[in-house]
Order: C-alpha cells, then sequence, then structure tokens
C-alpha cells in the first residue's frame, strides 16, 4: 500500500532551486534510501516533507491526504517522524526531557511511560543514562537519543537523515541494525545517507539523487549492481 | 559592619526587582535572541494597570498585581504578534531596531496619554513599617515593603522555576530556545510557545512595576526606562539567556549599585553599573554563569 508519495517537488532555498521536481513513493513496510553526494538535495527532500520547509510546487501525499503546506507539528500528529542530519539532540536537556519532548503530542502518563520503557529496551545505554544532560552522552549514543526520541511519538513513518554520519564502523552497523529492526516492527523508513553501501544493504527500493534530481530508481540489489551506482557512491 | 550588612538589606530588595525584570530579558532573549528593549516600558504599563486598579477599581495590592500581569502580558503578547514576529527571519538589526521604536511608542505613548504627571499609588496600599532586625547581634532595619518585595520575588522565581522546568510549557520554551526546527520536529508549535515567553516575561515586568511603583513611590511613563536598562546589565552580567544568570545578575547588580551610592557617591551610581556592563562584555561577554558552548560531533 502506497504510504507517502512526492510528486514534482521544486523547492528553492531564496535564488538556490534545491530541488527540482523529484518524483518519489514510499510504500508501507518498506526501507526505501534517498542516496546521493553532499549537496544533493536529500536533506531537503526530508526536510520539506516534515514540514520544515515549504515547497514552491508539487505535492506530498501522505496516507491518500496532502500535506505539503502544513505546519510541521501537525505532520507529526498524522505520524511522520524526523531524526535530522547532526541528531540535533537538545544538549542540556536530560536524556529523560529529550525522550519526553518526543512525546509532546502524545503526554497521557501511561503511554509516555510505556513508549520510554520501549525505547530503554531498545536502546538499554539510554536507560543508563537517563538522567544525564543528553550533550554529555557519545556520538553514537546521541544517535540512537534522536532515533529513540523520534519513536516517542509512535510513527507510521520514519525519516531518518544520515544515521551514520560520524560514527565509528562497529556503530555504523549497529544503528543500521536496529533500523532493520524497527522496519521489521512495523515502521516504515525513508532512510538519507552518503553510505550508499550501508543503506542499500538494509533497504527494499532505493533513489539516487544529483543535484536536486533523481537519476536513478530500483530495488537495492539492482541499485547495488548498477554501474553508475558503483562508481559514483561505492567506491568502484 | 552594621552600616555595611543594612546596604545589604537595601541592595538585595532593589536587586530583587531588577531580577525580575532581567527574567524577562533573558527569557525572551533566550527564545528569540532579541534584546527586547521594550521590556522596561511594559514595566511601566503595568505600574500604571496596578495604579489604575488600586485607584480607580479600588482593589487591593493583590489584585492589582494580577491584572496588571495579565494586561501586561496580553499587551507583550500582542508587541511580539505585531511587531517582532513578521521579523523573525530577518537580520537580528532590523528586529533589535524594532525593539528600540516599540520602546520609544510605548514610551510617548504613555506621556501622550498619562502626561507628564508623577503619580503615587495612595498611602496605604501597603503598610509600611520599620522592622527591627538582629542578625549575629547587630541591630538592623527592614521595611516591611522591603520584605514584601523580596518575598514577592522569592514567590515569582519560584514559579517560575517550577514552569521551566516541570511543565511542558516550560520544556517546550526550553526545547525551542536551543533549537527551533528541532522543537517543531517534536510537535511544538513554536509561536505558541514565544507567546507563552512573551506573556510570562511581561507580567514578571509588571510585578516590578508595581514594587519599583511602591519602592520609589512614583509612577510615570518613562519609569521603566532606568531600571530597564539596568535589567539588562543584570541580565548581561549574569549571562545573557540563562536564568540563574538573572537572578544572580539582579540581586549582585542590586547590592553593588547601592554600595557605590553608600561608600562612594550616588553620582557615580548610575555611570558605574554602565562602566560594568563594558568591563563585562570585555572580559567575559557570555556573563558570569555563562561558558562558551562547545559542540559535540
Ligand atoms: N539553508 C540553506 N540556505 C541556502 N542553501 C541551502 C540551505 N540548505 C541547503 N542549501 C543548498 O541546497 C542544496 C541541497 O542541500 P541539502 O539538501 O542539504 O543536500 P544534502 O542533504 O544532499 O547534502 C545544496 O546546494 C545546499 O547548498
Ligand atoms: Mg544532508
Amino acid at each position: 500500500m502506497l504510504l507517502l508519495k512526492v510528486e514534482n517537488l521544486n523547492v528553492y532555498y531564496g535564488a538556490i532551486h534545491a530541488l527540482k521536481g523529484i518524483t518519489l513513493e514510499v510504500n508501507e513496510g518498506e526501507i526505501v534510501t534517498l542516496i546521493g553526494a553532499n549537496g544533493a538535495g536529500k536533506s531537503t527532500t526530508l526536510k520539506t516533507i516534515s514540514g520544515l520547509l515549504r515547497p514552491q510546487s508539487g505535492t506530498i501525499t501522505y496516507n491518500g491526504e496532502v500535506i505539503n503546506g502544513l505546519p510541521a507539528q501537525a505532520i507529526v500528529k498524522k505520524g511522520i517522524s524526523h531524526v535530522p542530519e547532526g541528531r540535533r539532540i537538545f544538549p542540556n536537556l536530560t536524556v529523560m526531557e529529550n525522550l519526553e519532548l518526543g512525546a509532546y503530542l502524545h503526554r497521557s502518563r501511561e503511554g509516555m511511560k510505556k513508549s520510554i520503557q520501549e525505547v530503554f529496551r531498545r536502546f538499554p545505554r539510554l536507560r543508563e543514562r537517563q538522567k544525564q544532560m543528553a550533550g554529555t552522552l557519545s556520538g553514537g549514543e546521541q544517535q540512537m537519543l534522536a532515533i529513540g526520541r523520534a519513536l516517542m511519538s509512535r510513527p507510521k513513518l520514519l525519516l531518518l537523515d544520515e544515521p551514520s554520519m560520524g560514527l565509528a564502523p562497529i556503530l555504523v552497523q549497529e544503528i543500521f541494525n536496529i533500523i532493520k529492526e524497527i522496519n521489521e516492527q512495523g515502521t516504515t523508513i525513508l532512510l538519507v545517507e552518503q553510505n550508499a553501501n550501508m543503506a542499500l544493504s538494509v533497504a527494499h527500493r532505493g533513489y539516487v539523487l544529483e543535484t536536486g534530481r533523481i537519476t536513478l530508481t530500483g530495488s537495492a540489489a539492482e541499485l547495488i549492481s548498477s554501474e553508475d551506482v558503483k562508481k559514483a557512491y561505492l567506491g568502484g | 559592619m552594621a552600616g555595611f550588612l543594612q546596604q545589604v538589606i537595601n541592595g538585595l530588595s532593589l536587586g530583587s526587582i531588577y531580577a525580575l525584570i532581567a527574567l524577562g530579558y533573558t527569557m525572551v532573549y533566550g527564545i528569540i535572541q532579541l534584546i527586547n528593549f521594550a521590556h522596561g516600558d511594559i514595566l511601566m504599563v503595568g505600574a500604571y494597570i496596578g495604579f489604575f486598579a488600586v485607584v480607580y477599581l479600588k482593589l487591593n495590592i493583590w489584585w492589582a498585581f494580577i491584572i496588571a500581569m495579565a494586561g501586561a502580558s496580553l499587551l507583550g503578547v500582542i508587541i511580539e504578534r505585531v511587531a517582532y514576529k513578521p521579523l523573525r527571519n530577518a537580520p537580528r538589526l532590523a528586529a533589535l531596531i524594532t525593539a528600540i521604536g516599540m520602546s520609544l511608542l510605548l514610551e510617548n505613548g504613555g506621556l501622550m496619554i498619562l502626561g507628564t504627571d508623577i503619580r503615587s499609588y495612595p498611602v496605604g496600599t501597603i503598610t509600611n513599617k520599620q522592622l527591627p532586625l538582629s542578625f549575629l547581634g547587630i541591630q538592623l532595619t527592614a521595611t516591611t515593603l522591603q520584605l514584601l518585595i523580596l518575598a514577592v520575588t522569592v514567590v515569582m522565581m519560584i514559579i517560575l522555576q517550577y514552569i521551566v522546568h516541570y511543565t511542558w510549557t516550560g520544556k517546550a520554551m526550553r526545547a525551542v530556545s536551543y533549537d527551533r526546527d528541532a522543537a517543531r520536529l517534536m510537535g511544538i508549535n513554536v509561536d505558541e510557545t514565544i507567546s507563552v515567553t512573551f506573556a510570562l516575561g511581561s507580567a514578571f515586568a509588571a510585578v516590578a512595576g508595581i514594587l519599583l511603583g511602591l519602592y520609589y513611590n512614583t509612577i510615570q511613563p518613562l519609569m521603566g526606562i532606568m531600571p530597564g536598562l539596568k535589567a539588562f546589565v543584570a541580565a548581561v552580567i549574569g549571562g545573557i539567556g540563562l536564568i540563574p544568570g538573572a537572578m544572580l545578575g539582579g540581586f549582585a547588580l542590586g547590592v553593588f549599585e547601592t554600595m557605590v551610592s553608600g561608600y562612594w557617591s550616588s553620582k557615580m551610581r548610575d555611570p558605574i553599573v554602565f562602566i560594568l556592563l563594558i568591563l563585562i562584555l570585555l572580559l567575559k561577554p557570555a556573563g558570569l554563569l555563562g561558558r562558551n558552548n562547545t559542540e559535540k560531533v
């Protein structure tokens, strides 16, 4: 079933034309990855879907409903949660407060407690550090917190922007295992990565973005074996 | 020694008013990085609302506080919506100049509507008595007004700490002040949160306005200028954007100022405060409680 459809999206930063008519689809239950070089427009795509940016033209349909133009808080409420590039946790708030803010729109005590326990089960290290200021966590822990915080709103669709950025290889593997697990438990994922290898290893399908345009799309297997992708993103 | 302690008492009560005002500056700065130069004038409006509540509505001082807080909050929210919100993505200087303009508007509007008459709260608005105090055998005096000022300030600060740290509104305020876009991704309504911040800051200013009116026994349309500037200095001393910094800065400045006029010259009081501002900006621009935020990768 089609969960998200982005059609002919054009986004500008002032005079800079960052997205030049991109179209993509995400079906329920999938991991879809959006790969591309630095500056291709990956983050811009996610920010537009989550309502941080407004498109000049084009439509974003989620669950059969047009959502572009809605404020970000209305879009979270509909079940789209965005883990932004660079994690953007609140460094001067405790780990617990960060998680609570993730459930800002779902504040019933019981539901909140349950969500927090689920996040702690998935990320036991966050439980140990719940009273610590989030800024004192290591990079990997901060990424876990960012993902955990996004899961607090119980999203149907999770947007992940470069979750592996700046992490040691062993942590990258751990984060991708978690992404897979979250997906297997029923959350649809749109994953943005520069680490194409890793992204294609967990994704079902992918899109290649180059300077604001989708240049290639296919199943993860097709993209991994594509000569163009190999040359540009897989180092050979 | 007795003289010194007496100055401390006087300084703390004046300083607590500065602290109340500084809290509003710092909260607004924390959330939209704007020095709201109209803040001192909101204080003046609060003082007048309190005055009219006492004189014309014959209400007691506590009701005057509440009505003044409500009125000033409304004014603060309107100013933000009308004057600052449209400039939220404009260069900071534009908003700063607008804030100065808003301040002039309130001052001159005040002069136009209220005239240049100096008014004062009617005698008996609060009972003002000298109270003997004894501290380690040293005899001191404090007035009931001084104690009222301290008590009101402490209660307001406790309420603020509670709101900021234990309520959803407070969590939203902190989230917006650290990272506006990340806050939006949590589902926080940034515009509403900014309005609440202005409302709170303005309510604090209104309380400070009434207390100042009682303390100096005068209110007039320009009464907010000097305390506003002093409280701004206090907020910078403590570290602009930091709530504990504003409290510390306010108390510290009040005591410092009282010492300067007590032991040196009351003529030097105001210039020294601004020299202090320059020194802080040169030597420790992040303020006493501020530190340079290092970002973690
Ligand atoms: N805030 C901004 N202001 C102006 N240009 C921007 C801004 N953010 C991104 N851009 C530009 O838009 C393009 C796409 O950026 P982005 O979506 O961040 O790329 P990616 O995430 O793929 O690295 C780049 O050319 C970038 O320079
Ligand atoms: Mg990016």
